[in-house]
């Protein structure tokens, strides 16, 4: 695709979004009968799921630690989630993603609840629509609930950049890949951060402004959240039927 | 309501003093630590809706043999951590050749946590008069947190299935279900108990079991007379499981040849 000749017109995205906008959210709770706690999620056009299991015991064994749980996550890109086909398989990018996003998750989990045990976590994307990192963590952190892990509180992430100078909250594709910056953030709903990169230029001023329209973002998503979990069970009222 | 659907981070009180099982404390106020049902009277505690088991010490569950080492039996618990009964925890002294002579892979037992220790090392016993192998009937599976509503305030729920199903049960803390009867009542009693589970966080879950409980038995107003003749042909068979707990000390030697039955029995859960 060449470069749209602007990203943002009259104050207007090229998806019609306003520069503090997100994009749509669809979120379902509880999609896998297997996993111990599961999520799906839309973010605009990525689609993913999250599956948690534990905790449960650890192997190989040597990972284990003795005095509280160890979490695991494990960020993977369906071949068929790009527009190029995907070499199956972790590569550079998705070893990172995976790391950064587990230590987004860590300090919100009681992992000294449960010694010698481990929570896994998988996210697997479906669809990516730039930002599948901040989808999968708002995922994983559902399904972490629905798994009925002890937490302190559930966390949002959502991304923040710069196109054609100005700041926009959730970049999509053509922002992401032609816009000047992009700075993904996952943060807990009172405000701590527990993630934040940045890809690009932005100065202080900018960095600062940033930083607040994300934090409006994250908590919209938490709203969101929150409300995705509490229909979980007032959906079952009328008999459904699960394994 | 006292009661009500929290996710975790949820601000709950201001009172410390009352913060119990499923809460955190952060500067001096009380937030849900799990997604459950909070409860705020007496206690501020929150019961989630899911999650698995983890063993403390007395509780009563239902094991699984899942290997057989040196002196100790390795019990499948239904928790991140694997059960210990050592085989002086075995109600009668035996040899180390014999152990699974007596109790093999694949066999369930009703068992007792002894001993939890720092690392979680769970330490089982037999050594109890409730305590014995499970050779009949069948175990069924439910999340181990909605145990306490199976069982019901004081045992009402559970006293009122084993009425009407003409079923025994026994509800391990673990979340395992042993229940014995006649296959028919065990098919009712089945199902009610998955209502139950699925049920559990919406109000008027007693009144909804016992009408659920007529349907299934096909009983409306109509027919007493089915009914009684129902009644009657359960109460020959309530003796049964009675019988059995005074069986059950002198079985343990005839185990071996019984035992071909048993894991048939444990996957139809």
């Amino acid at each position: 695709m060449v470069k749209p000749e602007k990203l943002i017109e009259n104050g207007i995205r090229l998806d019609g979004r306003k520069p503090d906008e997100i994009r749509p959210i669809k979120i379902k709770v509880g999609v896998l009968n297997r996993a111990d706690g599961s999520c799906y999620f839309e973010f605009g056009g990525n689609k993913v799921i999250a599956a948690v299991y534990g905790p449960r015991e650890v192997h190989p064994r040597h990972q284990q630690k003795s005095t509280s749980a160890v979490v695991r996550y494990r960020y993977n890109m369906a071949s068929f989630s790009v527009e190029e086909r995907k070499r199956p398989g972790p590569d550079r990018r998705s070893i990172e993603v995976s790391k950064v996003s587990r230590e987004a998750l860590e300090p919100v989990i009681f992992q000294e609840y449960f010694p010698r045990s481990a929570i896994d976590i998988f996210v697997e994307v479906l669809q990516a629509d730039a930002g599948t990192r901040t989808a999968g963590i708002n995922a994983a952190s559902i399904a972490l609930a629905d798994a009925g892990i002890p937490m302190k509180s559930l966390v949002s992430a959502c991304a923040v950049g710069k196109v054609d100078d100005t700041l926009v909250l959730d970049l999509n594709k053509d922002e992401d890949n032609y816009g000047q910056a992009d700075m993904p953030i996952a943060m807990t709903p009172d405000g701590k951060i527990t993630l934040l990169q940045m890809d690009g230029h932005l100065t202080r001023d900018e960095f600062r402004e940033g930083l607040e329209m994300a934090k409006k973002g994250c908590l919209e998503i938490a709203q969101l959240q929150r409300t995705a979990l509490m229909e979980k069970y007032s959906s079952l009222i009328e008999g459904e039927v699960n394994e | 309501m006292d009661k009500k659907l929290v996710i975790p981070g949820e601000f709950l009180s201001d009172d410390v003093k009352l913060a119990d099982e499923g809460t955190y404390v952060e500067d001096s106020k009380v937030f849900s630590s799990v997604f459950g049902i909070a409860s705020l009277k007496n206690h501020i505690k929150v019961v989630p809706l899911s999650g698995k088991y983890i063993p403390r010490q007395g509780d009563l569950i239902i094991g699984i043999i899942s290997e057989v080492s040196f002196s100790n039996w390795i019990v499948d618990i239904r928790s991140p951590y694997e059960g210990l009964l050592h085989i002086s925890e075995f109600p009668r002294r035996i040899d180390n050749s014999e152990m699974s002579k007596y109790l093999k892979v694949g066999d369930s037992i009703m068992t007792l946590v002894k001993d939890v220790d720092q690392s979680m090392k769970v330490e089982l016993t037999l050594n109890d008069q409730r305590l014995r192998q499970i050779k009949d009937g069948r175990i069924i599976e439910v999340t181990p947190s909605k145990v306490p509503r199976l069982i019901g305030r004081s045992g009402s729920m559970i006293a009122m299935l084993k009425n009407e199903t003409n079923c025994n049960i026994f509800i391990g803390q673990n979340g395992r279900v042993w229940l014995t009867g006649k296959d028919k009542n065990l098919d009712i009693a089945v199902r009610t108990i998955q209502k139950i589970e699925k049920e559990s966080h919406i109000p008027g879950l007693t009144d909804r079991i016992v009408n659920f409980l007529k349907e299934e038995k096909g009983i409306p107003v109509k027919q007493p007379i089915k009914k009684k003749a129902k009644k009657e042909e359960a109460k020959e068979h309530e003796q049964e499981p009675a019988e059995e707990t005074t069986r059950a000390a002198k079985e343990t030697e005839e185990t071996v040849m019984e035992d071909a039955e048993e894991p048939e029995n444990i996957e139809e859960n």
